[in-house]
This record gives C-alpha cells, structure tokens and sequence, in this order.
C-alpha cells in the first residue's frame, strides 16, 4: 500500500526499534511552582505537559458536589503550533473533548476519590506535540502525585499495534498515520486491572491477545521509569528539606 | 494547482521567568496564503495567545479566552506599524501568495508582567524563525508552480531589528515599577504599557486599569519605560546571539533541565 514499510524482515520498524520496545522516555515532577502538582513528560517526540489543582472546594454549581467522593475534572488541550498542520482552535473541539472524558474515567479509577467528599480535583493535561494519549495519561499519574493526592496505583498506558502478524507497542505518530490497528490501553500495574481499553480500526479477534500482551507489557515498563521518576523526585526533595 | 510539501519553520522559544515563574512558550509556523487585499505585496502576521488551564483553573475551557483575546489584540497593535517586521519579504509573487505567520503563543505560568514576557518571547521567537526559500516557475501555459529549495537550511531570516518590546510600568502610590509580580500588580491600581524599539522609540502605548493617572505621572512613565525598553532589548540581543553563536550543539533547555 504505501511505500513506507513499517516493519522490515529483520524486524526493525521505521526509527530503528523493535517491536517491543518503547521509545526513550523523560520525565520532570513539580515544573510549576504555583500548581498543586505537575509533570512533564518526553516520549520520543511526544512531550505532554499535566497540571493537578486540588482537591480544592467544587468550583461553579455547589450542586455539581458529590456527597461521598471527590469530582475529578480533567481538560486536554493540544498547542496549536503541535501538529504538522497549525491546529485553530486549542481546546474545546470533539476530540479533546473526548479524550478529556477518557482522562477523567481513567482516573476516576484510579485516584481514591472517598477520601475527599464534596470537593473537586482538576487535571488539564497540554500536548505540545501530535501524539497519543499515553503520553497524557502518564502525565497526569506524575502530577496528581506530585500533588500528593491519593491513588490506587501508578496509571502506566502505552499504545500497540499489529502489522505484519506482530505487534508493536508504543506506536510514533508514522506508524499510527499508517492506518493500521492502534490499541490505547491504561494499566494499573500492581493488580493488572485495565483503567481504559480503546482500539481503533479492524483487527482479527485471534490477534487481539497478542496486541493487548504487548501494550500490557509495554506499560510494565513504563511503570518501571516512571516508579524511577518519582523516587528520584522525592530524594531531591527530602534532600532539600535536609532529612 | 501548486503542489508542494509545506515545510514549518516553527521554532520554539521557551522564556523563562527567574522571580514570580512567568512560564511563556511562543511557537512561530509559516503557512502560505494569500495576500491581503489591501496589502497586495506584503505578507502578514496572525496572533493567538492561548491562556491555558494550568496557569489557573480559572482558565478552563473558555475562562481564559477574554485575557487572550486582549494579548493578542496589544500585539496586533504593537505590530501594526512598516517599520516593526518588513512584511514584503514574506510576499512570493504579488496578490497571489505570500507567508503567512502564524505566532501562537501558549500561556503556561501566570507569575505576573505578562504583557512583557509575552513580547520578548515573541521576538526571540522571531529571531529564530527560518522560513524556507521558494520559487515560483511558470510555465507556458500560465500556470504557476511553487518550488521549495532542494537544501533544508535554505532559508530566510526575519530581521527583527525594529520589533518592539512591551514595558509594563505599574503605578504604585507615588510611584512607578516595571517588572512587576503578582502582589505589585495587585497594589497596582493603573499602570501603563509601553512598546519601545531598540531604538527607544515608542511605537504604542496604553493605560490599564481601573485608577486613573496624572499626566505628568505618564509622561515620567513613559521617560522610564522608554529607557528600560532599550536595556531590555540589548540583553535580550546578546542572550538570543549568545544561544545562536552555540550552534545546532546547543542544550535544549526545556522543562527536564
């Protein structure tokens, strides 16, 4: 179809990596002084920067209030300057919209809501780059601990694919252009519960289990960076406060 | 119909504000378009300042349209003049293409002294923008096509010599403060911003707030921020030379570092 081969015969994919493996990941805690809670996040080229305000008292409508657990909001933006072709309008189009809600269920699983009745948590997660929503959603897990509020578990997500009868995990903005299958998942990876399953396009059910292996994997070693990340965080800090 | 691969010159300057975190990031992307009416031999600027959600929730969904809409439009203004951007280097053939650039600007920390971060982050961005060199051929039927240069480093440079930079000056009691934080602002009641040049001339100038302000007060203001402007711009010259002069092996300063 197109000229691009996305896996060759030896098993290397267009940037040189293997099939299972990730792309190079960065990752800052507490960049914002003025947030509760923030992370940047580097994926490759992929860099998505997450703020968390909260749990501080519902803003707007007291009505919104929900008696035994906390609200959590989530907003998505992607800079305008991100993508190959100048996007208009930040936020507020359908698809932000919609991965702002994916953002909110998979955190509302995550995030101990009962601890804070009655009062809101708010996650907006930019996107400087055209990219996936992995790369928020490990943001955002960074951040919400930066702010030190509650959560189950790490969310670690990592995107997969399948071309060629093998799956590939943590796909670059060519590999999801080419059209193929693309699987977004969001792991908690101590239980191994999925947060949030997405697929797109046509896949045979036989080759679903290797597809969803290779993101479940994928994201156990995301969580290994990112459980890196926060440790490193917190001995910088503790040796700042001189413990 | 032209067929050509539209290369971005897009450049990313991030300002970082060292007391009061003012966090601006400004990203510049060449498109082309077509030429004003009015303006048939010139290319033109387009502004969009997002102020997005984590500067403060108060900033969600359309929260921060109205601050903005109000930094978009002061630059709109400053650079409403022939002498800011030499517009006729953007043109590729008169009344029918010319470069269009789109600077967007992202509003990340709020720290206080917007309006003057934003400006020398847009002239630093500037400063940076390559946008490619291109042809146009015609051919005998008449019809034209655009070619792009074979060499990626091809490219055309802004000068931005002439650029302004905003100043603002902040009336507290009796006196006046430029760079102010959020607290200043706060005691603040007027303040007036001013675009100076490097040259120390003054391009736009306009008073905020809801105080009012004496007219001697706004000529001394304007005394100060006119040479505050020029000190501004010196510094902000050497540092954006110095980042040039360290060539394609120079540190990437972003968040991690």
């Amino acid at each position: 179809m197109a000229g691009l081969e996305l896996l060759s015969d030896q098993g290397y994919r267009v940037d040189g990596r293997r099939a299972g493996e990730l792309r190079k990941i960065q990752a800052r805690m507490g960049v914002f002084a003025q947030a509760d809670g923030s992370a940047y996040i580097e994926q490759g080229n992929t860099k998505a920067l997450a703020v968390v305000y909260g749990p501080h008292e519902i803003r707007g409508s007291r009505a919104r209030a929900l008696p035994d657990r906390a609200l959590v909001n989530c907003q998505y933006s992607s800079a305008t300057f991100s993508t190959g072709e100048r996007k208009r309008r930040p936020h507020g189009d359908r698809k932000s919209c919609e991965m702002g809600l994916q953002l909110r269920q998979t955190f509302e699983a995550a995030i101990l809501t009962q601890l804070h009745p009655r009062s809101q948590i708010d996650i907006y997660v930019l996107q400087a780059d055209g990219g996936t929503y992995a790369a928020c959603v490990n943001a955002a897990t960074l951040a919400v601990l930066d702010a030190g509020i509650p959560m189950r578990d790490f969310v670690c997500a990592c995107s997969a694919g399948f071309v060629d009868g093998t799956a590939l995990a943590d796909l670059s903005h060519v590999e999801e252009a080419a059209g193929g299958p693309q699987l977004a998942l969001a792991l908690l990876p101590a239980s191994g519960q999925i947060a949030l399953l997405e697929m797109d396009a046509r896949l045979h059910e036989d080759h679903l289990e290797r597809v969803l292996e290779a993101a479940a994997q994928a994201a156990r070693d995301v969580h290994t960076l990112l459980d890196r990340v926060v440790r490193q965080h917190v001995r910088e800090a503790s040796i700042l406060l001189g413990d | 119909m032209a067929s050509v691969t539209l290369s971005e010159a897009e450049k990313v300057y991030i300002v970082h504000g060292v007391q009061g975190h003012t966090d601006i990031l400004v990203g510049v992307k060449a498109e082309m378009g077509t030429p004003k009416l009015e303006k048939p031999n010139e290319g033109y600027l387009e502004f969009f300042v997002d102020c997005s959600a984590s500067a403060t929730p108060e900033f969600e969904g359309r929260g921060g349209d109205d601050l903005g809409t109000e930094i978009a439009n002061t630059l709109y203004r400053i650079f409403n003049n022939k002498s800011s951007v030499d517009l006729k280097t953007l043109c590729i053939s008169p009344r029918e293409h010319c470069w269009v650039l789109y600077v967007d600007v992202l509003l990340l920390e709020c720290g206080g002294n917007l309006f003057d971060a934003i400006s020398i982050a847009v002239k630093a961005a500037l400063f940076n923008t390559r946008i490619p060199r291109v042809r146009v051929l015609e051919d005998e039927e008449g019809s034209k096509d655009i070619e792009l240069s074979d060499d990626p480093y091809d490219c055309i440079r802004l000068s931005v010599e002439n650029v302004p930079c905003i100043v603002t000056l902040c009336k507290i009691g009796y006196r006046h403060v430029v760079d102010a934080t959020l607290q200043e602002e706060a005691c603040s009641l007027a303040s007036l911003l001013v675009s100076v040049t490097s040259k120390g001339v003054v391009t736009c100038m306009r008073k905020v707030g809801k105080g009012s302000l004496d007219p001697e007060s706004i000529f001394e203001m304007m005394e100060t921020g006119k040479r505050v402007g020029k000190v501004l711009h010196a510094s902000l010259q050497s540092v954006v030379h110095k980042e040039e002069s360290l060539g394609p092996k120079r540190q990437k300063v972003g968040f991690l570092g």
